[in-house]
C-alpha cells in the first residue's frame, strides 16, 4: 500500500505531495526533509529502492525531478518503479511532453492526475487511455 | 534559487528520456490564473528561505482577508484556494481556509467543487474534526445525476471519510456497486475498500457484493475489488479458498492476452493485475497442497510468459517467484525459480540484483544451496557501494547463520552497524546480532565482546528485551556449572577493564547491564576486591554524564557488594553525597543501603551470594504487622483504607463527579512492573503502603528486582527514562578483539583450495570459504541451524517462551478441534446412530455420550447394533437414551456430501466433536412443540464465540417422513449464521434430526424471542409445517471476559457509556462476596479484583463488545456502575444484574 507520493526537485522543493496515512504538518514536512536527505545523496548508479523508517521509497529522478513512492516493505518494488514511470509517461501525454515548469504551475492539474491513477493508496488505473480519457473530460470543464 | 529555474530550463528538452527535444517555453502553455502565476513565479524567483518566508506570509495574510471577506464570489475563493494549496504544499499554515474549502465544495459548480474537493482531500486528515462538516455535502453529491460529481465524491470518500459517518454514505455506496459507469463501480469498490481499511466491520455485511464486485464484466472493476480481497485474504485465507479457482481463470486470461489492449503496458498484458493476482494466490496456497495444486499449471505459465522484454516483467517474474516459494512446493516450478533468481542475482542491472538479493533471502532457509550456488556474487555484494544491497546481503547472511560461520557474519554485521547512522536500521541489526551471538557464540570470551559491541552501539535506542536476556541467560545459566562461571568471570573482568578507559562513554542502558554483572558476579574474582570495585561504582556515580536510573542500578550494585567489602570508606562517603539527593529514587535506595549498613548481619543475610535466581518469600499479608494493627485499633485509630478508596472518598466529600475512578489509583498497583532487573530495592514489602499492593507481589523477586519511584498518587512504576545521550563508537579494545576473534576463526576453518588468482580473488574465496561453511552438503545436520537446537550454545532455559509456545499449541489444539466439530458428522454414521436411538427419546434426560462408544471395538460393533435395535424397538438398545446429537453447522450441506471417508475415521471425528460439546455449558432441553408425528425439542449451547442453538427434529414411530426442512425466522437483534434451511431427504421412522444453528447479537437486548417453523412431509400425507418459538435471554450472550485489572483500568477509561445502578439491600456489608457470587454463577461475569467493598468485573457480549461492572458496597445497599464500548449495552446489562441480584 502507498504511504505517500512525493515530487520534489534536486534542492528540496516539494512540487507535490499526496499523503495516504495520517500525518500531521509537522511530521510531513519532516518526513519531506528525510525523503530530500536519504534519496539526493544517492548515486545514480544506485538501486532505485531505499529503507525508509518502517517503509521503502521506490523513487526514480527524471531530469531535475525526484518522483518517490513510500509503500510497505513487503511491496512489491519493480511494479511501484514501474508505476512511477506509467505515471510520468500520462505526464508526459497530457502536458505534451512535461517539464518541471509544468508540474510548477499546474501542480494542481497533477494533483487530478494522481487521484486518478491512484486511489485509496492502491494503483487504481493503469491505462494510459482510459487515464487521459477522463483527464480531458475534466479539462473539458474549464 | 533562479539558478534553479536557470537549470531547470536548460534541462527541459532532458526531462523525459524518451521526450523529443523543443517542448517551447513552458509557462506559456500553462493556462493560469495570473495572481497564482505571480506568487508561483515569485517564490520561484526568490534565494533565500527567509525571503520565501516572507512572501509567503504575506500572500496568506492577504489570501485570508479575501477568503473571509463576504463579498468574495465562488470563483475567486476557486482561486484563492489553489493559492492555498500552493502555499500549504510549501509547509507553511493556511488552516484558515479550510473550512472555506469545505464551503466551496459544498455550494460551488462543478469545477469550483473539484477545487474546493481537492484542497479538502490536501488539507485534512482522516480524524479532522472539519471533516464531519463535509458528510452532507458528500451525500448530497453521491446522489447527483452528474456523473462528474458522483465520481468526486467518491474520490473523496476513497481518501479521507470519518471512520464513525461510514454508515451514513455506505448504502449509497453499494448502490454505486450496480451503476451503469464502470469508472463509477470501481471508485465505489475502492471507496468500500477504504472503509474495509478503517473499519472492517462495517463493511462486513456486504462480501456478498464484493463477489460481485469480482465478477465484473469490466476488468477496471474487478482490477479493484481485487485490493480488498488481497486485503482479507492476508487476514484470513481459509475463508476464501473457494475462490482460487476464479483467481486462476481470471491470471490465465491476463496472461494469455485475453484483456483489451488498454490494459497493456509496454506490451505486457496488464502487468499489475498479474502482481496483484499471484500474490493472492501466493497467500491461498501456502501451506496448502490441494489449493496450490489448482495453481501450478497457472504459475508455470506465468513464468514462461513474462519474456524479459521489458522492466515490468521483471516486477511480475519476481513476483512469481515468491509465489512459487509461498505456496505448496513443487519440485519443477521450484528449479524454475531457482533459475529465475539467478537470473536476477547475476544480472547487471542494479535493482535486479538488489530483488534477486531479496529473493534469496527469502528462499535461502528453504534451499540454502542456491545461496552457495551465488556465494562469489554475494561477497561482491557485500562490499558494494550501494548500503542498500550491503544491508539486504547483510540480511541474507543472518538467515544462514550457523555456528560456524557466525563470528565472521557477526562481524560483517558489526562493520556496517558502525557505519549506520539511521536508528531503525540499528535498531533492526543489532537485534539480530545480539540473537545471532545468544545461538551461536563459539565461546564465552567472544559472547561477551559481541554483546558489548551490541550494547555500546545500540545503546540506548536498542530493543530493551536484549539486555534483560542477556542478564538472564547470564543468571540462570545453563547446565554446566563450571561453564557458568566461566562466563559470568569473563563478564565480571571485561566490564571491570572497560570502567578503567580513561574518557570512553558508554551508553546508559550498557552501564546498568555492567552494574548489575558487578553486582552479583564480582565476589568470583578472586584478585579482585570488592571494595575496588566499589570504588569503580562509586566514581562511575560521580560522573557528571550518568542518569538517574542509572545511579539506582550503580547504588543497588554497590549495595550488593557492600557486604562482601569488610569495610569501605567509600560506603560512607556515598551515603552522604546521596542520602541528600534530590532525586526520590536515588535518595531511597541511599537510604536503604544506610540503615542496612548499620547492620551487617541483616544485610548478609538479606543479600546472599549469587542468590538471584531464588525465589524470594515475601510475606504479603504483612502478617507481622498484626500485632501492632490491632494493637492500634484498640487505641481508636482509623481503620487503614487503601489510596484508592480514600481518593475517592475525598472527592465524594468535596461533591466533585470523579469520572476517573480507576486512572490514577489503579495504576498504583502496577508498581510491580517488570520491566528492568534492576537491584533488589529492599522497601517493597517494608514500606508497601497496603496489603492489597502486597498481594501482588506474593512470589519471586528474582531477576526483576521492583523498582518504584514516589509520586504523588502513590507508588508508581518507573518509567524507563529514555536518555537521550547519542551513542559514540565503541571503544578500541572491543574492536580488536573482535577481529582477533576473526583470525582465530579464519585459522581454524580449513582452507578451500584456492587456484592461482589475484589477492583479492584469494581473499573473496577466503571470505566465501568462512561464510558459507556449513551451507555445502557434506554438512547437511546444520543446514537448518535455526530450527537446530543442539547447536545452540547458549540455550536459554527460557521459561517463558516455553510457556508461551504451550499456550500456542493449545490454542491450535482448540482450533483444530473446533475444526472438526462443524462438519463430516455424515451420512453414513448417521443412519448407524440414529438407527440406535431409542424413539421417543428426545425429552430424556442427557447423558454425555459413553466412551465405549469411542472405543475402537465398539465402533466395529455398531452396524449390528443398529440392526439389533432395528428389530427390537422398544428394547433397551446398549446406548440407551438420546443424547445422540449428530450436529449439522452452517457447512455440513456440503461436507456431508462428500462424505466418502471410512466409517471409523468419521467416528473418530464425531467423537473428537461430542467431546468438545461436552465441555461447553448446555441448557437443559425443551420440547418446542410436536404434533402425532413428530417432536421438536431444542436446547442451548453456550459455546465461546456463539450461542449454538440445537434443535432435534425426532419422529415417533410407525410415521415415516419424506423430508423434513427447518426455518428460522430473521429476528431483528440477532443474526443467525446463514444457512439454507436443513433438509432431511427421508427420515425414517423413529430417527431423529438434528439442526443447529449459530447465533450472534446484532445489538443488545434484554428478552426475545426468536421463532421458526419445521414444515415436514409424510409418505402418505400432504405437507404439514409446525412453529415453534424459543426464548432467548441477553445472558445467553454474555462471557466472562478475563482481564487484569490493570487492564480493567485502562479499559474502564476508553469507555464511554456508562449508566449506574443502586440495588438496596438490607445487610450490604455482607453482602458483597454473594452478590458477586451470584453474578459470577448467573450473569456469567468474570470477578476481576475485589478490594475491600468493591468488586470489578468484567464481561463480553458476544462476540467481543467488551463490559465492565464496577460495585462498590455503602452505607444502604450495593452501587452498580456499568461501562461499555456499546451504548445499549449497560442499560441492558445492569437490568440482568439487578435481576439476578434481587432473585438470589
Amino acid at each position: 500500500m502507498i504511504r505517500f507520493i512525493l515530487i520534489q526537485n534536486r534542492a528540496g522543493k516539494t512540487r507535490l505531495a499526496k499523503w495516504y496515512m495520517q500525518f500531521d504538518d509537522d511530521e510531513k514536512q519532516k518526513l519531506i526533509e528525510e525523503v530530500h536527505a536519504v534519496v539526493t545523496v544517492r548515486d545514480a548508479k544506485h538501486t532505485n529502492f531505499v529503507e525508509f523508517r518502517n517503509f521503502k521509497i521506490i523513487y526514480r529522478r527524471y531530469a531535475g525531478l525526484y518522483f518517490c513512492i513510500c509503500v510497505d516493505v513487503s511491496d512489491n518494488n519493480l511494479a511501484y518503479l514501474e508505476a512511477i514511470h506509467n505515471f510520468v509517461e500520462v505526464l508526459n501525454e497530457y502536458f505534451h511532453n512535461v517539464c518541471e515548469l509544468d508540474l510548477v504551475f499546474n501542480f494542481y492539474k497533477v494533483y487530478t492526475v494522481v487521484d486518478e491513477m491512484f486511489l485509496a493508496g492502491e494503483i487504481r488505473e493503469t491505462s494510459q487511455t482510459k487515464v487521459l480519457k477522463q483527464l480531458l473530460m475534466l479539462q473539458s470543464l474549464e | 534559487m533562479s539558478d534553479i529555474v536557470e537549470r531547470t530550463l536548460t534541462a527541459l528538452p532532458g526531462l523525459f528520456l524518451q521526450g523529443q527535444p523543443g517542448g517551447g517555453p513552458a509557462a506559456a502553455k500553462a493556462p493560469f490564473s495570473s495572481r497564482l502565476g505571480g506568487l508561483v513565479r515569485g517564490v520561484t524567483a526568490l534565494t533565500s528561505k527567509h525571503e520565501e518566508e516572507k512572501l509567503i506570509q504575506q500572500e496568506l495574510s492577504s489570501l485570508k482577508a479575501t477568503v473571509s471577506a463576504p463579498t468574495t464570489t465562488l470563483k475567486t475563493m476557486k482561486e484563492c484556494m489553489v493559492r492555498l494549496i500552493y502555499c500549504e504544499m510549501l509547509g507553511y499554515d493556511a488552516s484558515f481556509g479550510y473550512i472555506h474549502a469545505i464551503k466551496l465544495a459544498q455550494q460551488g459548480n462543478l469545477l469550483e467543487k473539484r477545487v474546493g474537493y481537492l484542497a479538502v482531500s490536501l488539507f485534512l486528515h482522516e480524524s479532522h474534526e472539519l471533516l464531519l462538516l463535509l458528510v452532507n455535502t458528500v451525500v448530497k453529491d453521491l446522489q447527483s445525476t452528474n456523473l462528474v460529481e458522483v465520481c468526486m465524491a467518491l474520490t473523496i470518500v476513497s481518501q479521507i471519510f470519518p471512520r464513525e459517518m461510514i454508515p451514513a454514505v455506505l448504502p449509497l455506496i453499494e448502490d454505486k456497486l450496480q451503476h451503469s459507469k464502470e469508472i463509477i463501480r470501481r471508485k465505489a469498490v475502492l471507496a468500500l475498500y477504504k472503509f474495509h481499511l478503517i473499519a472492517p466491520n462495517q463493511v462486513q455485511h456486504i462480501h456478498v457484493k464484493f463477489r460481485k464486485a469480482l465478477c465484473d464484466r469490466d476488468v477496471g472493476v474487478m482490477a479493484a475489488s481485487l485490493h480488498i480481497y488481497l486485503r482479507m485474504i492476508k487476514e484470513n485465507s481459509s475463508g476464501y479458498k473457494d475462490l482460487t479457482g476464479s483467481f486462476v481463470t481470471i491470471l490465465k486470461q491476463v496472461v494469455g492476452g485475453k484483456l483489451p489492449v488498454d490494459f497493456n503496458y509496454h506490451n505486457v498484458p496488464a502487468p499489475w493485475l498479474q502482481i496483484q493476482l499471484l500474490r493472492i494466490l501466493g497467500l491461498l496456497g501456502k501451506d496448502d497442497q490441494r489449493t496450490s495444486e489448482l495453481m501450478y499449471d497457472v504459475l508455470d505459465e506465468s513464468l514462461r510468459r513474462a519474456e524479459l522484454s521489458h522492466n515490468v516483467t521483471y516486477a511480475i517474474l519476481f513476483e512469481c517467484v515468491h509465489t512459487i516459494y509461498s505456496v505448496y512446493p513443487k519440485s519443477e516450478l521450484l528449479e524454475k525459480a531457482a533459475k529465475c533468481i539467478g537470473k536476477f542475482v547475476l544480472s547487471p542491472k542494479i535493482n535486479l540484483k538488489y530483488l534477486g538479493l531479496k529473493a534469496l533471502t527469502y528462499v535461502v532457509q528453504r534451499d540454502p544451496t542456491l545461496a552457495l550456488q551465488h556465494q562469489m556474487t554475494i561477497i561482491e555484494c557485500l562490499d558494494h557501494p550501494d548500503p542498500i544491497i550491503k544491508r539486504e546481503t547483510l540480511e541474507l547472511l543472518y538467515r544462514i547463520t550457523n555456528s560456524q560461520n557466525v563470528t565472521v557474519i557477526v562481524q560483517k554485521m558489526l562493520e556496517y552497524l558502525h557505519q549506520s547512522k539511521e536508528e531503525y536500521i540499528i535498531v533492526n541489526l543489532v537485534g539480530k546480532i545480539a540473537e545471532l551471538a545468544e545461538k551461536y557464540a563459539p565461546d564465552n570470551a567472544w559472547f561477551i565482546q559481541t554483546m558489548n559491541a551490541v550494547f555500546s552501539v545500540g545503546g540506548d535506542v536498542m530493543h530493551p528485551d536484549i539486555s534483560s536476556n542477556f542478564l538472564r541467560l547470564l543468571a540462570e545459566g545453563f547446565d554446566d556449572e563450571t561453564e557458568d562461571r566461566q562466563l559470568r568471570v569473563y563478564a565480571v573482568q571485561s566490564y571491570l577493564s572497560l570502567l578503567d578507559v580513561e574518557n570512553a562513554f558508554y551508553p546508559q542502558r550498557f552501564l546498568q547491564v555492567m552494574s548489575w554483572v558487578l553486582g552479583e558476579y564480582s565476589y568470583l574474582l578472586d584478585n579482585e576486591k570488592p571494595e575496588e570495585v566499589i570504588n569503580r561504582l562509586f566514581k562511575l556515580l560521580m560522573s557528571d554524564s550518568i542518569s538517574s536510573e542509572t545511579k539506582a542500578w550503580l547504588i543497588a550494585a554497590v549495595t550488593k557488594l557492600t557486604p562482601q567489602a569488610q569495610t569501605s570508606s567509600t560506603v560512607e562517603r556515598l551515603i552522604q553525597e546521596f542520602t541528600v539527593s534530590l532525586d526520590t529514587c536515588v535518595r531511597q535506595h541511599t537510604f536503604e543501603l544506610k540503615h542496612l549498613h548499620e547492620n551487617v548481619e541483616v544485610m548478609k543475610n538479606l543479600l546472599p551470594v549469587n542468590k538471584s535466581c531464588e525465589d524470594l518469600v515475601v510475606d504479603a499479608s504483612l502478617s507481622f504487622l498484626d500485632g501492632y494493627v490491632a494493637e492500634r485499633l484498640s487505641q481508636g485509630a482509623a481503620p487503614y483504607k487503601p489510596h484508592h478508596q480514600r481518593q475517592e472518598e475525598k472527592l465524594s466529600q468535596e461533591k466533585v463527579l470523579n469520572f476517573e475512578p480507576y486512572g490514577l489509583s489503579f495504576s498504583s498497583s502496577g508498581f510491580t512492573g517488570r520491566q528492568s532487573p534492576a537491584g533488589i530495592s529492599l522497601g517493597s514489602d517494608i514500606s508497601g503502603n497496603s496489603a492489597e499492593t502486597g498481594l501482588k507481589e506474593t512470589n519471586s523477586l528474582k531477576l526483576e528486582g521492583v523498582k518504584k519511584l514516589w509520586g504523588k498518587e502513590g507508588y508508581l512504576p518507573k518509567k524507563e527514562s529514555k536518555a537521550g545521550e547519542e551513542m559514540e563508537a565503541s571503544p578500541a579494545p572491543l574492536e580488536n578483539a573482535v577481529s582477533e576473534n576473526m583470525d582465530q576463526a579464519g585459522t581454524r576453518r580449513d582452507q578451500a583450495p584456492v587456484l592461482a588468482q589475484s589477492k583479492e580473488e584469494k581473499e573473496k574465496q577466503l571470505l566465501a570459504s568462512s561464510l558459507f561453511v556449513g551451507l555445502g552438503s557434506e554438512s547437511q545436520i546444520n543446514l537448518l541451524g535455526k530450527a537446530d537446537n543442539v547447536s545452540h550454545k547458549f540455550r536459554r532455559k527460557s521459561k517463558v517462551k516455553e510457556a508461551k509456545s504451550g499456550e500456542a499449541a493449545s490454542a491450535r489444539d482448540l482450533t483444530c478441534s473446533s475444526l472438526h466439530s462443524p462438519s463430516h458428522v455424515a451420512h453414513e454414521e448417521n443412519d448407524y446412530l440414529t438407527a440406535l436411538q431409542d424413539r421417543g427419546s428426545a425429552e430424556a434426560e442427557e447423558f454425555p455420550l459413553g466412551s465405549e462408544l469411542l472405543d475402537p471395538e465398539s465402533v466395529s460393533e455398531l452396524p449390528v447394533v443398529g440392526k439389533l435395535s432395528d428389530c427390537a424397538l422398544s428394547a433397551p438398545s446398549l446406548f440407551a437414551d438420546s443424547d445422540m446429537e449428530v450436529f449439522h453447522p452452517p457447512s455440513s450441506a456440503a461436507a456431508s456430501a462428500s462424505a466418502a471417508a471410512p466409517v471409523t475415521a468419521e467416528i473418530a471425528l464425531a467423537s473428537s466433536f461430542l467431546e468438545e460439546t461436552t465441555e461447553d455449558v448446555r441448557s437443559g432441553r425443551v420440547e418446542v412443540c410436536s404434533d402425532e408425528t413428530v417432536t421438536m425439542s431444542s436446547y442451548k449451547l453456550w459455546k465461546d464465540d456463539c450461542l449454538l442453538m440445537v434443535w432435534s427434529v425426532a419422529t415417533k414411530s410407525g410415521s415415516e417422513l419424506k423430508s423434513a426442512n427447518l426455518d428460522i425466522f430473521p429476528a431483528e437483534n440477532f443474526k443467525t449464521s446463514e444457512q439454507p434451511g436443513c433438509c432431511l431427504p427421508a427420515a425414517e421412522a423413529g430417527s431423529t434430526k438434528t439442526f443447529q444453528y449459530r447465533l450472534q447479537v446484532e445489538r443488545p437486548f434484554t428478552e426475545e424471542t426468536l421463532s421458526g417453523s419445521v414444515s415436514y412431509q409424510r409418505v402418505d400425507t400432504h405437507a404439514v409445517q409446525l412453529e415453534f418459538s424459543v426464548n432467548l435471554s441477553l445472558l445467553d450472550f454474555i462471557r466472562p471476559l478475563k482481564i487484569s485489572t490493570e487492564d480493567f483500568g485502562k479499559l474502564w477509561l476508553s469507555f464511554a457509556n456508562d449508566v449506574k445502578q443502586n440495588i438496596k439491600m438490607s445487610e450490604p456489608q455482607a453482602a458483597l462476596p454473594s452478590a458477586l457470587k451470584t453474578l459470577q454463577e448467573k450473569v456469567r461475569l468474570h470477578v476481576v479484583d475485589v478490594r475491600g467493598n468493591e468488586g470489578l468485573l468484567a464481561c463480553r457480549l458476544l462476540p467481543s463488545t467488551p463490559s465492565l461492572l464496577h460495585c462498590r458496597v455503602h452505607a444502604d445497599g450495593l452501587a452498580l456502575w456499568f461501562r461499555s464500548s456499546c451504548p445499549a449495552l449497560p442499560d441492558c446489562l445492569s437490568y440482568q444484574c439487578q435481576k439476578a441480584i434481587e432473585g438470589s
